[in-house]
């Protein structure tokens, strides 16, 4: 009797074991599997950098360092220099930028500091809503919408006050750089007034309270306070929207002109990069040619990483320093 | 200090607030007009041969864009499923596994650089290695660009959601003897389940209006997808083609599309905000 109940104990614990066993063997396999699928994460990075440049390669074998400067595009004759392409992506960057950063910080302080709070919910779910919408929307309504109504009325208006700058000379045709930079503008704004919005968010209410407890004015407050506190996340912000502006593909695709030339002229059709890539990839037809199209690629994926780099480093301090 | 005249602060202060209302103001401004002409022009475009028809020669008159509906329907969903699983298994890791270690510091740092990758390399990715290998177009790289677009977007909402699931549930269940993949499964992806799902559905949402990635993947085709081994037609790529064709016939069919992608698009991201506002309360 003994015996038996010993050995049931002992078969129980056996089997135990061997339960514990197989679930130390499968919790094995869910941790490796999920191992795995980081490091594939890893694999995507590393591959695209790899065959970015492997499939570039003869166009950096034949132009070397002076793509990035020549401004020659042609085809026909095969000389491609990319100078052209990332003038205009910088270019159209920089209005965007320019636009969109002021706007956004506007926008991130009506909805932390002004906006009773249904209103800056329902502002805050329009501008999102505004982030929903595909690029490829932006692209129809700045073809058909956008750009004839800025060759109408802001252009002409444009030219007619500040004419004598360079900037503003030529045909105002609503399709060219200056359009382009104002529709990559509305679509970064959405995402720089959210994160601004949060970094706004972030800076602690008792500061606040005592600057507006000595009577200071809500501007007075936001410049003194709540703009140097989150100064380092404003400027990270910043840089998001610059990551995202620059790799904008199908917006500026419709509204850009698709002109391979570098002018003074904001009004003039150019071309950026990505929609570089976009218009001419499937008319590729000599090796040396999509070789080169490959190259542009690299380079805006060079380019994005970097600003990335930059922004993350930036915004990886900056949650340090809070700790 | 300098005192300044109470008016004179208060004028300003004025001015800047009337700056910040101008400001929210224009962002809607531009939301409804937008989406108002998505809606005019659409409007008088829909009819239900845009949804049942394939569409119309060069200039011709009539169609739809039905075979489109179809290859985004299914490269969509090739996408999810090749891009969800690991994207979630990849927030796992960095969630249950990878806190605080160096491996999962890196993994972290690479999913934000692959976010702000843009779509069209992703696009050109797939081109040099599936389009070139194979000889051919194909939606499977379509579908395989648009996955590369979701993995990271899911790995990043899965390891925030798992955060918060508080780690006394997880102590708990693994008291109980559970093993690690069951209080993975059975504790963490259920309490955090309605945040996991608008998540997924979020990232479908926004990838499912993405065109730059299916430019040199897919490409595009009038016909029917019979298979997703050749050219596969889809919404996005037609409404680029036909918007910059000389045809008005093409252009408002163009319209017509982007109607239905926006209102597919808008319906889903806004039942998720609700879902997920739902659950919070």
């Amino acid at each position: 009797m003994n015996g038996s109940v010993a050995g049931q104990a002992a078969g129980a614990t056996g089997e135990f074991a061997g339960r514990q066993r197989r679930q130390r063997l499968l919790d094995l396999g869910f941790k490796s599997l999920t191992q795995a699928s980081a490091t594939l994460v890893l694999a995507c990075m590393a591959g695209i950098l790899l065959s970015l440049l492997v499939r570039s390669w003869p166009s950096l074998q034949r132009f070397g360092a002076g793509f990035l400067w020549s401004s020659q595009w042609d085809p026909v004759t095969e000389e491609f220099g990319a100078a052209a392409a990332i003038f205009g992506s910088i270019v159209s960057t920089v209005i965007a930028m320019a636009l969109a950063v002021p706007l956004g910080l506007a926008i991130a302080l009506f909805l932390v500091e002004l906006a009773p709070r249904p209103v800056s919910r329902l502002v805050s779910y329009a501008i999102e809503l505004l982030a929903a919408i595909p690029s490829i929307i932006y692209g129809m309504w700045g073809l058909f919408v956008f750009a004839p109504f800025m060759g109408s009325h802001i252009e002409p208006a444009l030219q007619s006050w500040l004419g004598f700058l360079p900037l503003f000379r030529g045909p105002p045709i609503g399709i060219g750089m200056l359009s382009a930079g104002v529709i990559l503008a509305l679509m970064i704004l959405p995402f720089v007034s959210a994160v601004m919005r949060d970094v706004f968010g972030m800076v602690p209410a008792v500061l606040k309270e005592a600057a507006y407890g000595m009577g200071s004015t809500t501007w007075e407050v936001t410049r003194k306070v709540t703009v140097p506190f989150a100064v380092q996340g404003l400027v990270g912000a910043g840089f998001l929207g610059l990551a995202r502006a620059i790799g904008e593909t199908m917006a500026v695709t419709f509204v850009i002109g698709n002109s391979q030339s570098i002018s003074a002229s904001l009004f003039a059709p150019a071309n950026t990069i990505p929609s570089t890539l976009a218009n001419e990839f499937t008319e590729a037809t000599t090796p040396l040619y999509l070789s080169a199209l490959v190259e542009l690629g690299l380079v805006l994926f060079l380019i994005t990483f970097l600003i990335q780099l930059a922004a993350q480093f930036w915004l990886g301090r900056l949650a340090r320093g809070r700790r | 200090m300098k005192r300044r005249s109470r008016e004179l602060r208060k004028l300003k202060d004025l001015l800047v607030k009337l700056c910040s209302m101008g400001a929210a103001l224009t962002g809607i401004v531009f939301l409804f007009w937008i989406l108002s002409e998505v809606a005019i022009r659409g409007g008088s475009a829909l009819n239900w041969a845009l949804v049942t028809e394939t569409p119309p020669p060069p200039g011709g008159t009539g169609g739809g864009v039905a075979p489109a509906i179809l290859g985004t329907v299914y490269m969509m969903a090739l996408g999810a499923l090749l891009g969800v699983p690991p994207g979630l298994l990849t927030g796992v890791y960095l969630s249950e596994f990878a806190r605080g270690n160096r491996f999962g510091a890196i993994v972290r740092f690479m999913i934000n650089m692959m976010m702000g990758v843009p779509s069209i390399i992703m696009g050109l990715f797939v081109y040099a290695v599936l389009v070139l290998t194979l000889g051919h177009f194909s939606g499977y790289a379509g579908g395989v660009a648009l996955a590369l677009l979701i993995l990271p977007i899911v790995a990043r909402t899965t390891e925030d959601m798992l955060a918060l699931v508080p780690n006394t549930l997880r102590e708990s269940a693994l008291a109980l003897g559970a093993a690690r993949w069951r209080v993975t499964i059975g504790v963490v992806f259920r309490s955090a389940q309605s945040g996991l799902l608008t998540g997924v559905l979020l990232a479908v949402a926004r990838v499912s209006g993405e065109t730059a990635p299916l430019l040199f993947t897919s490409l595009n085709s009038p016909y029917w997808p019979q298979s997703l081994n050749q050219p596969t037609a889809n919404l996005t790529t037609t409404i680029f083609n036909f918007a910059m064709s000389p045809y008005h016939s093409w252009q408002a069919t163009a319209w017509g599309a982007s109607l239905l992608i926006t209102a597919a698009v808008l319906l889903v991201t806004i039942l998720t905000r609700l879902m997920l506002q739902g659950s919070k309360r």
